[in-house]
């Protein structure tokens, strides 16, 4: 007997799957950024030949390693996920996922752990050209190894550049550039890449801060201010431009979450943006005629700016997409969900009459089915969604990560201009309130971090393929207690290594450069 | 003294490199025990591949394709 999906079944996976994940993005940015800022300092001491900044470049690689190690595929249980809890998205997207996984892993993590090697071990045993080098390559490959993982993921949001087979129930890419290089993947790897910068930064920046309140390594720290400072400004600045591309591509390819991230119900000409608002808990549903906010503050016309590009352009908010009618950008008419909900069944209708007619070897009926399919396959998802409200993501989870995201990216782009103007101009030291910040700075920054993939992955809720294939088609039929007992061990299992990383880390930074003037004296001389 | 080939410098190089960590051996201890637990215990008991039950695959796109139908039409 089959038995039907639970929904608490999906919930606790996609809890489990979300974990991981959380977890498993509490180091890679920090690798992503301070492998960068490593680089620099060493890059520094290449040009100069002073050892401070040698010392001061291999204290920071200590951390990097401490943060490497516990972080280290920690990303491969989201693939064992992919295998257990969602077998039928995993066979389903074929050869599209496994692709730039299998690039990742072969490429790009080899590269990272052929040079992360000669990093760690090669200080006086290669030249210094060589070493600087390899530090360079092995942060160039956790990056290279990023954009892998993101094109995996920016597909799931904008599916492009493969072909349904209804003979092997999988997508087959018909285009490797049209998947690896879409807008989205584009936006998507250069947005994450830049928001792991700003976690590095605030690191080093923070951790400097505080060798800084206990009177301590302050040239070290002084230095590393300075250093970190600049990069996190640069980092919040291509941030934000990247963030403008990433939104704007999401008004393009997925409407509804740029309608849940502003609580934007009612569509309009010019539409403003939220900068600041209270959303109205009593709203339960789209059609219920309430009020979607108790307070707001509004900046005029720039809604419609960031998604279109135009100031007067139309964005339709909630209702108009669920209700549907209005004109696209392309001068179509936009289809209502009833229409895709149709569309969609149709297309899975399709595929089960292709399916009969092949095995009874009836060529008419497949071609004709096989028609219907791909005239239909843009709305294959919508055949799972019962109620038009289903389309709905959570509205207030994705509108207040959005707006956590951006305020605490503001005012890490504020703390970092302010901290590169008084360390370069000598007045960093004295000023507690702002070394308690940047100390502060840390956490605002992880958080700002973890509300954007909320933002990204909360916000395309019901999808786990955009459109085609929604977390109840994509899931497997498991127990419910089975995947509960999974996420508890994994619960426990990332909060251990999590405290061994916090307890070795400490220890390291309690312990700190050691860099000592006299020795450093001797060593330049 | 003779210089050793290439493949004895890279032993050398790694070898020496282990030998010379200080907290890089709990961090290798901590990696080893993390891959262990990763692959031999959790791969093992709790995350089979859910459609390696089915040997061809033919019966894995059967399988997904009745699934695929089904859940729609259950709707």
């Amino acid at each position: 007997m089959i038995e039907t999906i639970d929904s608490s079944l999906i919930d606790w996976s996609r809890a489990q799957f979300a974990l991981t994940a959380i977890y498993h993005w509490l180091f890679v940015p920090i690798t992503l950024g301070l492998g960068i800022v490593q680089a620099v300092m060493e890059t520094i001491y290449y040009k100069t030949g002073d050892v401070f900044w040698k010392k001061t470049a291999q204290f920071w690689m200590k951390l990097f390693g401490i943060n490497f190690a516990i972080g280290v595929a920690t990303g491969l249980i989201l693939e064992f996920e992919f295998g257990t809890n969602w077998s039928n998205y995993s066979w389903f997207v074929g050869d599209i996922f496994g692709a730039p996984l299998a690039i990742e892993g072969i490429v790009a993590f080899f590269m990272e752990a052929t040079f992360i090697a000669v990093m760690f071990f090669g200080w006086n045993k290669v030249s210094k050209g060589f070493h600087l080098t390899s530090t360079w390559l092995t942060i160039v490959g956790a990056t290279i190894s990023a954009f892998w993982i993101l094109v995996a993921n920016a597909w799931m949001q904008y599916p492009a550049g493969m072909q349904f087979n209804p003979d092997t129930v999988r997508n087959e890419m018909a285009s490797f550039w049209s998947v690896a290089l879409s807008p989205v993947a584009l936006n998507k790897f250069l947005h994450t890449v830049f928001s792991g910068w700003i976690i590095g930064s605030a690191f080093v920046v923070g951790i400097a801060s505080w060798y800084l309140l206990k009177k301590r390594e302050q040239r070290f720290a002084l230095a590393s201010v300075k250093v970190g400072a600049i990069f996190g400004a640069l980092a919040c600045i291509l941030s934000i431009v990247t963030g403008d591309g990433s939104a704007h591509q999401v008004a393009q390819k997925q409407p509804m979450k740029l309608a849940a991230m502003e609580g934007l119900y009612e569509g309009s000409n010019g539409a403003g943006l939220v900068g600041v608002g209270v959303l109205n808990p009593a709203k339960k549903a789209y059609d219920d005629g309430k009020e979607a906010f108790l307070c707001k503050i509004e900046i005029p016309l720039m809604l419609s700016f960031f998604a279109e590009r135009d100031l007067d352009a139309y964005v339709p908010g909630i209702t108009n997409i669920i209700e549907g009618g209005y004109t696209q950008k392309d001068g179509s008419t936009a289809l209502s969900a009833a229409e895709k909900m149709a569309r969609g069944k149709l297309a899975i209708q399709a595929l089960a009459d292709y399916r009969e007619a092949a095995k009874a070897k009836n060529d008419s009926l497949t071609q004709q089915a096989r028609a219907a399919l791909d005239a239909n396959f843009n709305y294959f998802g919508y055949g799972y969604v019962n109620n038009p409200s289903d389309l709905i993501p959570p509205v207030s989870l994705t509108f207040y990560a959005f707006r956590l995201m951006v305020i605490f990216g503001g005012l890490l782009l504020l703390l970092f201009l302010v901290a590169a103007y008084l360390s370069y101009r000598n007045r960093f030291e004295g000023k507690r309130w702002l070394q308690w910040s940047c100390l502060i700075s840390i956490f605002a920054a992880i958080a700002a971090g973890q509300a954007g993939w909320v933002v990204a992955e909360v916000g395309r809720q019901p999808w786990a393929i955009q459109d085609i294939l929604p977390v109840s088609a994509a899931i497997s039929n498991l127990s419910t207690a089975s995947v509960q007992v999974t996420f508890f061990i994994f619960l426990a299992l990332f909060t251990i290594l999590l405290i061994a990383e916090l307890k070795i880390m400490l220890n390291a930074i309690k312990k700190g450069p050691e860099i000592n003037p006299s020795t450093l004296q001797q060593l330049n001389n | 003294m003779e210089k050793a080939s290439i493949p004895v410098r890279i032993f050398r190089f790694y070898w020496e490199g282990f030998r010379s960590m200080t907290i890089g051996k709990t961090l290798w201890l901590i990696i080893l025990i993390k891959l262990f637990i990763m692959f031999f215990v959790l791969k093992v008991f709790f995350f089979p591949n859910y459609l390696g039950r089915f040997d061809e695959p033919s019966e894995k796109q059967d399988y997904v394709s009745e699934e695929l139908i089904r859940r729609a039409t259950d709707n």
